[in-house]
């Protein structure tokens, strides 16, 4: 028995601030100081709180550090693993309370969220299945296998109210419920963990810190509509995400959880991982599917819907991550526990990835109807430098923004369409005063562009006919009529492209148009960016007045553009002026103005 | 598998090792004092004690932690048993056999064992 486990974060976030170095020097430390037999290290997946990584919690005191070096490890090890004395300067400061340790679960960034489909992690090993198991996992699918019939388990999902998480919102029971009544020797079960947006990592976070969840999920959706294979398309730049799930496949196989004759009951199910090359348009349901049958990912339209025609030729249901997440606990706890969260119409809970200017980036799974102040401010921990909010976006390249003025707004599926954005997977990037909407719009529009397949014309076309036009708002060489050509464009591509895809692309444009109007109008008609960020549109100019002729600027400038004598004020010669604000960054007099 | 039976023998044999991180459970706390003053006295040989003990009867409501110098040097090895209930019992000059009985009759059959507490001691 080990009396004490050291839980180190493996997830993305942390590996990539150093969380294995971690846990290489804590084990040595742990052995050198002879406590092997009693303390366990264990690695888990995301706790959410990226931005404090790379994170280490220790039980059974609970004591969360934050930002842990190598170099802090020997003092933990001798302090607190053998002493029982709590390295304080190490704790998370939200959790030092006057009388001792606070629970993690009632800070900030805790409290206000409802763990569901992120449960399990950073608090198992996804490596091993018994753990996963210690938290009721599979009993579900035990459950489902002996005392429900496939009608049953559709009919929960359907109670239950859970909508598709990849962000179309369609009733997941309703899918399942098409694919059970189409007849078919063959029928596939689908797992779309080709998340593309750019800020978006919650999927990444659930195969990564819980990946049996989404095995077991898959095999109730297997047993609902009858299907005996599925396939996971699974992004090949996540390989921790990849990695954990062959692992976890290859347990599930050996303790019989997949494979034949499951629980004894006459059901087979097994899956498979497929690797996609990492192209945006595979996230598409139909694109998807033809890329798993091994032609290039390209979309084709619907009807027929997967439902009827999936996966070569058969019925195939096709989840996202973390709607499959969700669906175990469904099962166990009952479909009214699930649709006593939410809204009336969007039931359970959402994760979102924080990104963007926020303190707390990471990962958070709030009910249905929290609203964005609620996300922003309080588990967030609000904007970094006393900046203004100025909008947040939602949905990635497929999404809209939602402004200032709708940050009450209670976050659901229908709520955020009503306003011009979407639910999208869950990326949620926030932006202050000094970010430039038009800017946002094009930066969403190159992504678009590049991620195009370029089968059908409307997205081809339309969306790189769209990217000039901004790029001319930009470079302030645009017109009134340029602004109502792109409008109008938006229309079109919206209307007539094939997939998903293109019918979102505009979106960005679209719903940045609809609220920051005027900041178009300004690039356009006054040739200036309001937030300072469209570099054609600036210019950087010396105050006479301010300036001591230190000669500090001109040292700076790469391009040579800053000219003066000593003790004298100096010039910037606006030709050569590459506009990268070293100058403005050095002054110590504040006698540089961008305009 | 083949049995929900067959899985549940495996949770509760998982759950043990998992116990440990589940917070605000209503576990018996078995706190030694593990200061510098602790370990000379001896405190190290107690906790490996108290985590074998507990880990060979499959106590799963019992928690094994250390703390540090509570300023009675003189009774070190010094263990604290906190019960849900609110109760503490200090045990002083501790040593892996007398850990061994106070798992057996304390935390097993909930026997305090006088004679090794403070009370008894500090006369």
């Amino acid at each position: 028995m080990y009396r004490s486990h050291v839980l180190v974060c493996g997830g993305t976030g942390c590996t990539s601030s150093g969380s294995q170095q971690i846990i290489n020097v804590l084990e040595e430390e742990i052995k050198k100081q002879g406590l092997d037999k009693e303390i366990k290290v264990i690695k888990t997946g995301c706790f959410g709180l990226c931005a404090l990584g790379p994170i280490m919690i220790v039980y059974p005191e609970g004591s969360f550090y934050s930002r842990v070096k190598p170099d802090d490890i020997p003092e933990i090890v001798s302090e607190h693993l053998l002493k029982g004395r709590i390295v304080q300067r190490l704790l998370y400061q939200e959790t030092v309370a006057d009388d001792g340790v606070k629970s993690l679960n009632d800070t900030t960034f805790y409290k206000k969220q409802h763990r569901v489909a992120l449960r399990n992690c950073g608090v198992i090993n996804p490596e091993n299945i018994d753990e996963y198991i210690a938290m009721d996992g599979y009993e579900a699918l035990g459950k489902v296998l002996t005392e429900y019939t496939p009608e049953q388990v559709i009919q929960v999902i359907k109670d239950s109210g859970l909508r598709g998480r990849g962000g179309g919102g369609f009733p997941t029971g309703v899918k399942w419920g098409l694919a059970r009544m189409n007849d078919a020797d063959q029928k596939y079960v689908c797992c779309n963990a080709d998340e593309g947006d750019p800020g978006a990592f919650m999927d990444r976070s659930i195969l990564e810190g819980d990946p049996h969840a989404v095995l077991e999920a898959m095999a109730i959706a297997g047993y609902a509509i009858g299907a005996t294979q599925g396939y996971i398309y699974v992004r090949a730049e996540y390989p921790i995400a990849v990695k954990r799930l062959e692992i976890a496949i290859k347990q599930a196989r050996e303790y019989g959880l997949l494979g034949k004759n499951i629980f004894d009951s006459g059901f087979d199910f097994d899956i498979d991982l497929r690797l996609g090359a990492g192209a945006f348009v595979c996230g598409e349901e139909t694109a998807l599917m033809t890329s798993i049958e091994g032609h290039r990912g390209e979309p084709h339209p619907r009807p027929p819907y997967p439902a009827v025609k999936g996966l070569f030729q058969k019925p195939t249901i096709l989840n996202n991550v973390e709607t499959y997440a969700n669906i175990p606990q469904i099962i166990l706890k009952g479909a009214d526990w699930f649709s006593s969260m939410g809204t009336e119409k969007s039931k359970g809970t959402k994760v979102f990835a924080l990104g963007g200017k926020i303190h707390n980036t990471g990962l958070v799974e709030v009910p249905m109807g929290t609203t964005l102040r609620e996300i922003i401010e309080e588990i967030g921990g609000g904007i970094p430098d006393g900046k203004k909010f100025k909008a947040a976006q939602t949905g990635g390249p497929s999404g809209g923004c939602i402004p200032a003025e709708h940050i009450d707004i209670p976050i659901d599926y229908d709520n955020l369409i009503a306003i011009g954005s979407m639910m999208g997977s869950g990326g949620l990037i926030v932006m202050d005063e000094d970010t430039c909407m038009v800017d946002i719009a094009k930066f969403f529009l190159e992504f678009t562009v590049d991620e195009s397949c370029g089968k059908c014309t409307p997205c081809r076309v339309g969306t790189k006919r769209m990217l000039e036009l901004l790029t001319k708002i930009t470079h302030g060489t645009a017109t009134m009529e340029d602004l109502d050509r792109l409008e109008e464009l938006c229309y079109h591509v919206k209307a007539n492209s094939l997939c998903g895809l293109g019918q979102t692309a505009p979106n960005p444009v679209l719903s940045t148009l609809r609220y920051f109007r005027d900041e178009y109008i300004a690039h356009v008609v006054d040739k200036k960016c309001p937030a300072g960020v469209c570099k054609a549109l600036l210019s950087y100019e010396i105050d006479e007045n301010k300036c001591k002729g230190c000669t500090l600027c001109a040292r700076v400038c790469p391009a040579g553009a800053i000219t003066g004598d000593v003790k004298n004020p100096h010039h910037i010669d606006k030709n050569k002026c590459i506009k990268c604000g070293a100058c403005m960054e050095k002054c110590r007099f504040g006698a540089i103005e961008k305009k | 598998m083949k049995s929900l039976e067959e899985l549940k023998a495996i949770r509760d044999k998982a759950k043990n090792s998992v116990h440990v991180r589940q917070e605000g459970n209503d576990c018996i706390r078995v706190v030694v004092g593990m200061a510098t003053c602790g370990i000379a006295a001896g405190a190290r040989p107690v906790l490996n004690a108290f985590t074998e003990e507990v880990a060979k009867r499959n106590l799963n409501n019992v928690a094994v932690t250390q703390t540090g110098c509570i300023g009675i040097c003189q009774y070190e090895p010094v263990v604290e048993i906190f019960t849900p209930d609110g109760q503490k019992t200090t045990y002083v000059k501790m040593t892996p056999e007398k850990a061994a009985r106070v798992v057996a009759d304390h935390l097993v059959n909930g026997n305090v064992v006088s004679e090794y507490t403070i009370g008894a001691n500090a006369k």
